[in-house]
């Protein structure tokens, strides 16, 4: 096999590439969504330590 | 070995070991995603009847079947969390929703591109792709009920029971092409004595199937680690974790 061949894909590149492209935009959000929402609550929580220190 | 489990049952424990068994996983995952990957889209060879489309199948197949597999777990963690009131099965539960959701919706639509080119439509309503659809619909009701009760423990008790109802759907989807005549083509892995697929066809498919199972593992590791801090904010433990930070 060719690249061309590759990207090509018998003439069906369009089906079998947006649907990998989707597939690693639903993976990509899958792994995104609780990682930055589990930063968000480590900054949360040290931000509160940081209050609860200076409080003191 | 019962006092690891019992351990990992603790939210606190929990939180520990998921966040070192994380990476290892994630590399695992990676490595059986590149080689199925490169397997089914450059060693695999072009089927005779459906030419280069079938190479959808790759992503296709591992989406649906982790589609079931993960209710299935959202289900007997939501029974687990019924019976024994274990909080962390009620936080596996919740967190596998919003996973098995987007696996369901990825077998949707690569179904659907599919579909187009070989069957000339991007959708009909044919059993397996309709029960298909009400797996979607199910998951969005447990995800949106879920969000809807102010308290969670009941919002987790609520959600098992209409999980567990949902259940049923879950064999009418699997013996959908058996029981009616569907467009869908019947099953061609899962009779194992002879498996109507090319091994060249057959290995990517399975790679991708463990790279798939692998990555809901991380990711329903990482969205129960969220879960469990957001519910355990005020103990100790989570607030030493940000005087630590």
């Amino acid at each position: 096999m060719t690249l061309e061949e590759f990207f090509n894909m018998g003439g069906y590149a369009p089906y079998v590439w947006s649907s990998y492209a989707i597939a690693l935009v639903v993976l990509l959000f899958n792994l995104l969504s609780p990682l930055l929402h589990h930063r968000k609550l480590l900054a949360q929580l040290a931000r509160r330590a940081k209050r609860a220190r200076s409080t003191q | 070995m019962m006092r690891f489990f019992h351990q990992l049952a603790s939210p606190k424990y929990f939180y520990r070991f998921a966040g070192r068994l994380i990476p290892w996983l994630g590399v695992l995952c990676l490595g059986f995603m590149l080689v199925g990957l490169y397997q089914g889209l450059w060693v695999a060879p072009t089927d005779y009847q459906q030419g280069d489309s079938y190479r959808i199948m790759f992503i296709h197949v591992p989406a649906a079947w982790m589609s079931m597999f993960v209710y299935m777990v959202m289900a007997g963690a939501g029974a687990i969390g019924l019976i024994w009131h274990i909080k962390l099965a009620e936080i596996m539960a919740i967190s596998s929703a919003h996973i098995g959701a987007s696996f369901t919706f990825l077998a949707l639509i690569t179904g659907s591109i599919w579909g187009k080119p070989m069957w000339g439509a991007w959708w009909v309503w044919d059993a397996r792709l309709t029960s298909e659809l009400i797996l979607l619909f199910l998951y969005l009701g447990v995800i949106a009920l879920y969000n809807a009760v102010e308290d969670k423990r009941t919002a987790a008790r609520a959600t098992s029971i209409l999980a567990l109802v949902g259940v049923v759907n879950i064999p009418i989807i699997h013996y959908s092409v058996e029981w009616w005549n569907t467009l869908h083509q019947g099953p061609t892995v899962t009779k194992f004595d002879t498996p109507s697929i090319d091994l060249r066809m057959l290995i990517p498919l399975l790679l991708m199937a463990v790279a798939f199972k692998l990555f809901y593992a991380v990711v329903v590791l990482m969205r129960a680690r969220v879960e469990i801090l957001q519910r355990e904010r005020n103990s100790q433990w989570v607030l030493d974790l940000g005087d630590s930070t």
